[in-house]
This record gives structure tokens, C-alpha cells and sequence, in this order.
């Protein structure tokens, strides 16, 4: 069976699956990245290459997010599956707070690099112009908010993949298939 | 921190400044007045920033140069290079660390005027928690009236740092050990 591009009330679409996923793979591999950055010594070959993919595939996220956010007003979600009240609230807010961390991570890491009104160039393909800065020493502060919520990010993306797994092993429910569209025949 | 010198220098300031009344005061809310560093990039060209937030005072007599002195205040966290990502660089620890040493200083000690009508201004420069003794030189640009009923004498002055004498041993490689410190300083007459 074909598998629908849009949500129905019943599973995921091709196209939230694709979105989830993609930034999945880019905020788990953006983490490391970042850190690696903070170690890089002035004469290490990657001194400019590294904050150079890092910058772009930020900005790339940052379209994907946007993207994603239009495409879940655009569709009608599936019904959350049924659990304890308790937990029904704690998914919601967790499924919140990733997004509103990602968007605080993205625009943070943006205002650093535009802090001096440079834009920012994206993989030598397109540059995205910067916004007037805000507050003197901007690249500080945003830094320092960047690091903060890229931690909450990334912790909060391993307890939503232990839930996931815990649904998938423990509950025996479909949340994480389907994520992956698989089986959602044969599962309740 | 070297609060003797400090206190020293304040003192020094003070008794000079009550015996002649040519007292300056920097003028950096013209902006008449600047603090430049160049530090060269590998080996192959000039960097160059400054520091914005900076005051200061002076005190000079054309009659009796080697009585002047000076005292300024820098905010290191003011640097700019215009590139955001390495004016935070150069906020961090690895460089300025301007959290733990949000101010730095120079008063000088003494100021030896040379027949050429240039002089050498000693005195102690507080950076990163650090105080050593350094020496500028100093050149006369001018002194006189201004078109708005003060009176102004303006300076400028070179100096060199070594980096590592600061506690800053972040590796730019060997031919950006030191930086050069370009100093214009416009005062007015109080």
C-alpha cells in the first residue's frame, strides 16, 4: 500500500515522517559538532570548515523547522494514543518544549554569527542576511544561550527516544511505528 | 592586583596635578581619542581592533614635560574587531577572559621627554589580572584652542605586549606572539 504524503487521523503521512526524521539526524549530529568547535585550536585544518557547516546546516534546520511547523498547521495530526492522563500531559509539554528549544537553539546560534551584521552563508549556496543586532556584545550573551538550550535540546531528544523506545518494548503500542510507518496494519 | 601602584600612581597624580593647573581630561566621549591594537594574522597581514570603552586623564605642562602624567581606565570587554565570532573568541578566557577581569589599567610612573620632542611614558599596565611595568612612545601632536572656547593637547603613542606576559597562551602561530598597541589620546583642559 502506498503510503499517503499528508497525516490522517489514523497514522503519520510521508511528509511528517520525512520531517521528523531529518531533524532528528541534524539536531543529534549538530550537538557534537558544536562541541567540537569549542576545541579547535587556531591551526587546526577544520578551524574554518567545521563552524562553516555547522553555521549552514543550522540555517538548514532552521528552514526544516519552519517547514515542519507549517506543515503540522497544514495537516490534521494523528490522535494521541491512549495512556495515563499524567503521561498524556507530560508528552505534550515534552513535544512542546523540543520545539521551543530547537527554535531558542537556531535563533541563538544565528544572532552570534549576525551580531556584527554579517550574514549567514550557506554552504557557499545562499546567504542569509542579518537582522540588526539587539544588545552590545550580543555574540556573548546568545553564546552562552546557545550552549544552555542546545543542552536542554539534546537531553530532552534522549529521554523523548527512551519513551519512544519505552512505548514500543513496554506499552506495545504503535507510537514509534508509526513514526517509521511500518506495520500499521497489523498494529492497534 | 597591584593596588600599591595604583594607589601610588593616584597619589603622584594628585600632588602633580594641585602643583600646575594643566589638568586634561581625555576626551572620549568625542571619540578624540582611541585604543588600537594590530597583531599580525600568520605572518601575512595586519589585524587590527580597537577598545571602545576607555576614560581617562592626564596631566601636562609644555614647560615641564617630565612632570606629566596619566591614568586610564580600559573595558577589555568592549574589543572589537569587527567580527562577532572572534570578539567573543577574544572575550573568552583563552584571551581577555573578561568575566574574571572585567577592567584593566595604566598609570604611569614617569614620563622622560627626549630632545627630538618626543618622549618614553613608564608605567605600570594592569591586563588580565597581570600588572607590568611598560614603556610607550610617545609623540606630541599639538596643543592648543579649540573653536569652542577650550583649550585640548593631543598625543599619540606606541607600544608593544607580548601576549604570554599576560597569561594569554592561545597558539596564533610565531609571528603573533606580540601585539601593538596604537594609542591616541586627545584631553581637554579643565
Amino acid at each position: 500500500m502506498a503510503i499517503a504524503v499528508k497525516d490522517n487521523p489514523e497514522s503519520f503521512g510521508l511528509g511528517s515522517i520525512l520531517l521528523h526524521w531529518m531533524t532528528a539526524l541534524i539536531i543529534i549530529g549538530m550537538y557534537p559538532l558544536g562541541l567540537y568547535i569549542g576545541t579547535l585550536t587556531y591551526y587546526d585544518p577544520d578551524y574554518h570548515t567545521v563552524p562553516y557547516w555547522h553555521k549552514s546546516i543550522g540555517m538548514i534546520l532552521l528552514g526544516l523547522l519552519l517547514l515542519r511547523i507549517l506543515w503540522r498547521i497544514m495537516n490534521t495530526s494523528p490522535a494521541p494514543l491512549p495512556q495515563p492522563k499524567p503521561l498524556l500531559f507530560a508528552t505534550k509539554a515534552v513535544h512542546l518544549l523540543l520545539y521551543l528549544l530547537t527554535i531558542t537553539t537556531l535563533v541563538s546560534g544565528y544572532m552570534i554569527s549576525t551580531a556584527d551584521g554579517r550574514g549567514i552563508e550557506v554552504f557557499n549556496w545562499f546567504e542569509i542576511p542579518a537582522l540588526p543586532a539587539v544588545t552590545e556584545n550580543q555574540e556573548d550573551i546568545a553564546g552562552e544561550i546557545h550552549f544552555i538550550t542546545a543542552t536542554l535540546l539534546i537531553s530532552l531528544a534522549a529521554i523523548h527516544a527512551l519513551a519512544a523506545l519505552k512505548h514500543h518494548f513496554i506499552n506495545k503500542d504503535k507510537t514509534l511505528t508509526r513514526m517509521l510507518n511500518m506495520r500499521q496494519e497489523t498494529h492497534k | 592586583m597591584n593596588l600599591k601602584t595604583i594607589i601610588a600612581g593616584a597619589i603622584l597624580a594628585g600632588t602633580i596635578t594641585s602643583a600646575q593647573a594643566t589638568d586634561y581630561v581625555i576626551d572620549d566621549k568625542g571619540a578624540h581619542a582611541s585604543i588600537n591594537f594590530s597583531i599580525k594574522h600568520l605572518g601575512y597581514s595586519w589585524l587590527v581592533g580597537r577598545f571602545n570603552e576607555f576614560n581617562g586623564s592626564f596631566s601636562y605642562d609644555e614647560a615641564d614635560p617630565a612632570a606629566s602624567t596619566v591614568s586610564v581606565n580600559i573595558k577589555p570587554a568592549s574589543v572589537d574587531s569587527n567580527h562577532a565570532e572572534r570578539d567573543k573568541h577574544l572575550r573568552s578566557d583563552e584571551f581577555l577572559a573578561v568575566d574574571k577581569f572585567p577592567d584593566a589599567q595604566f598609570v604611569s610612573t614617569a614620563f622622560t621627554p627626549a630632545a627630538d620632542g618626543s618622549a618614553i611614558l613608564s608605567g605600570n599596565l594592569t591586563l588580565r589580572g597581570v600588572t607590568k611595568p611598560i614603556e610607550i612612545a610617545v609623540t606630541k601632536i599639538g596643543e592648543g584652542k579649540d573653536p569652542w572656547g577650550g583649550y585640548r593637547a593631543g598625543f599619540q603613542g606606541t607600544t608593544e605586549l607580548k601576549l604570554k606576559e599576560y597569561g594569554i597562551n592561545f597558539n596564533l602561530g610565531p609571528a603573533s606572539e606580540s601585539v601593538y598597541l596604537n594609542l591616541n589620546v586627545e584631553g581637554i583642559r579643565q
